[in-house]
């Protein structure tokens, strides 16, 4: 099997990325129909958690910058709303751009610290500097400190979108979320996404080509904060709570997971990754109360096996696999909305897509090992 | 005053000390091994939750926690033959990325093995006291014999790394790997070895902290990410770096803890300052570690070749 770059543009993700856009862009009309208001608050959760990883991948894919402290701007963007709603200012005109300025702010700051060391040293510090914001938390003993804050009132629009209804607020995350892919997707594809690239791969060479690679490296840090800010935003407005909880490092982990999960250095994959995760999550926890036995492991062994997790495999030409492993998601979702904690049609499924893997294996030996 | 700030220098003191029986092993992997270990905090746990159990069953305190250390170690070196040792090739994203995933199994494992309430641990009653340290100042007897296992370990320490031909190759592993491997060392042994006695660190510190606070699931996740803070600041790889780091740390939180309510409480009411100095004294920690790393990138004591 001939290899190709990872970082090759894909049509078949790209084909299935858009898919996957568009069915998500449905589930109000799926959630109306099957008159299902749970459904929706899951994958308003899924859309909200795909913008962070998003804005992850930007620097963690594209970038080479393991950022271990993401969730720190989910917290100040939502602390941003959750404290101007408690001094009751619930203007959104005045609430998003202080809580986006709040996040933008917030990551120039760590970057200029983190950005200075590289490697561990970087994962270290940037974990560092969000347990700093996580304790900022803690102690805003005014906002409810450890305990959090309950936001009593959605912030107002003028009118303009009602955010207490759960299908305009869906709509508003899901078209967030197609804004954020296509505004990832010109800043990979400028020249500044270049350089970006560039120096992921070799920041000596940039350097030396003239490019002050520091300076790129901030301001992509700070355009993913901000995005990552937007995400913020969006988790407070759809729980109406903010708490420490939400910037806790296991949450910044859970971040790496889904862009890692999802393939990194890809326009959709952390789409697929947060997408996966929280299916995982959902299908799992529904079985077992111990779901995280099965997904840690699972974790474990993507990172072992399946390098460059669903959108590398797509481009790897195993396709089949991750398409089988998509679809099976949705009809093990359907299945578990069908049956709750009945496990038997859920095995039937899993059973049909080993057997489609076999299959797609069989058949891709059978060719001599084309591309399935 | 003086009185008070002797208890809080030891009180201190005893936390840094078990700090680094954690962070000396992870200091020990990472710079050896070059893995990032976050299940480290987890093996903490298990090893606490062993004891609990070990100490249950025998009814001694003092036989749980002998037989919880091998148990520990036994479990460490599992993990790296099943799950670790594939790994040491790869980049440090891979490492943080599988060894969360093992965070999350180790948590819901010991959810389903002990529980969610969680274990105490129960002293015999011949640790439940206290002793004049200085006239006019007790101290209960468990944590100055928390004082001195940790001073003992780091003496082992110190001895095994320093002194030994095993801490010999510890120490030229942490230099240059491929060149010990080349010289005929069978390192995937010393790495397995290496491991089990890191995971055998863990759970003595997991379990000696354990009947002061309780055993609970994700006790590991937040005092790992002070282990790492402490080989951060101690420089990788590096045991005295960790030693000192970890002393540094114990006190300046310990000391944070103690005084800050009492300078806060002339401005604040007591529970909010309280509140706000159990943060702040959180935050000094990663503010010192934030200002050693700007000015020392590679840590106070950085392993030599590294």
């Amino acid at each position: 099997m001939p290899q190709l770059p990872l970082r090759l543009k894909s049509p078949i993700t790209s084909l299935v990325g858009s898919a996957l856009l568009i069915l998500l862009g449905l589930v109000p009309v799926a959630a109306t129909v099957l008159d299902d208001p749970f459904m929706l608050t899951l994958f308003t959760r899924v859309v909200i958690m795909a913008i962070a990883a998003v804005s992850l991948n930007l620097i963690l894919g594209y970038g080479g910058m393991v950022s271990f402290g993401h969730a720190a701007y989910i917290g100040i963007g939502g602390y941003a709303i959750g404290i101007l709603a408690h001094h009751g200012i619930n203007e959104a005109w005045i609430q998003w751009p202080v809580a986006l300025i709040g996040s933008a702010l917030s990551a120039l700051l760590i970057g200029l610290l983190s950005l200075r060391t590289k490697g561990i040293f970087f994962i270290m510090l940037t974990l560092a500097l969000a347990q700093l914001v996580y304790y900022l938390g803690n102690g805003a003993y005014a906002y409810g400190g450890d305990d959090g804050l309950t936001i009593q009132q959605r912030s107002s629009f003028g009118g303009l979108i009602d955010l207490n209804d759960k299908e305009s607020l869906f709509y508003l995350c899901w078209v967030l979320l197609v804004l954020t892919l296509w505004l990832t997707y010109r800043i990979v594809n400028s020249r500044f996404g270049m350089v970006l690239q560039g120096a992921k791969s070799n920041d000596r060479r940039m350097a030396t080509l003239g490019f002050p690679v520091f300076r790129y490296r901030l301001t992509a840090f700070v355009i993913a904060g901000t995005l990552c800010g937007l995400a913020g935003i969006l988790t407070a407005t759809y729980t109406d709570f903010i708490s420490p909880a939400m910037m806790h490092w296991t949450r910044s982990g859970d971040l790496i997971v889904m862009v890692v999960l999802g393939g990194m250095g890809s326009l959709f994959g952390p789409l697929f990754g947060a997408f996966t995760f929280l299916m995982l999550e959902e299908i799992l926890s529904s079985w077992t109360e111990y779901w995280k036995i099965v997904f840690g492991p699972i974790l474990l062994l993507v990172v072992l096996f399946a390098r460059g997790g669903i959108d590398g495999a797509m481009v790897r030409g195993a396709a089949g696999y991750a398409l089988t492993g998509l679809v099976t998601l949705f009809a093990m979702y359907i299945v578990h909305y069908l049956w709750y904690d009945d496990w038997m049609p859920a095995a039937i499924v899993l059973a049909v897509a080993a057997l489609a893997i076999v299959a797609i294996w069989l058949r891709q030996r059978r060719t001599g090992g084309q591309h399935g | 005053m003086t009185l008070l700030l002797v208890e809080q220098f030891l009180n201190g003191l005893q936390i840094g000390l078990l700090l680094f029986l954690l962070a000396a092993g992870l200091t020990l992997v990472f710079g050896i091994m070059d893995l990032v270990n976050l299940a480290h905090g987890s093996l903490y746990m298990m090893g606490a939750f062993f004891a609990a159990v070990l100490t249950e069953w025998t009814g001694s305190f003092l036989a749980g926690a002998l037989l919880a250390l091998p148990a520990t170690a036994l479990l460490g070196i599992v993990t790296e033959v099943i799950a670790l040792r594939n790994l040491y090739t790869r980049d440090h994203l891979d490492h943080v990325l599988a060894t969360f995933g093992l965070i999350l199994f180790f948590n819901e494992l010991a959810r389903v093995l002990f529980g969610v309430g969680g274990m105490a641990i129960p002293l015999p009653d011949s640790l439940l006291t206290h002793f004049e340290i200085l006239p006019g100042l007790p101290y209960p007897t468990y944590r100055f014999l928390i004082i001195l296992v940790g001073l003992l370990c780091a003496g082992f320490l110190y001895v095994l790394v320093q002194r030994t031909r095993l801490g010999m190759l510890i120490r030229a592993g942490a230099t240059n790997r491929e060149m010990v491997g080349a010289l005929g060392v069978d390192i995937k042994l010393l790495f397995t070895l290496v491991f089990g006695l890191g995971s055998a660190l863990a759970a003595l510190a997991g379990l000696m902290a354990a009947p002061i606070t309780t055993v609970q699931i994700g006790m590991g996740d937040n005092i790992l990410i002070l282990a790492l803070v402490v080989i951060v600041i101690g420089g990788i790889g590096s045991i005295r770096g960790a030693f000192i780091a970890s002393l540094l740390i114990g006190l300046v939180d310990t000391m944070g803890r103690a005084f800050l309510p009492n300078m806060l409480g002339t401005v604040l009411s007591p529970a909010d300052a309280g509140t706000v100095s159990e943060a702040l004294s959180s935050m000094l920690i990663y503010i010192l570690m934030s200002g050693v790393l700007i000015l020392r990138p590679a840590g106070l004591f950085p392993a030599p070749g590294r």
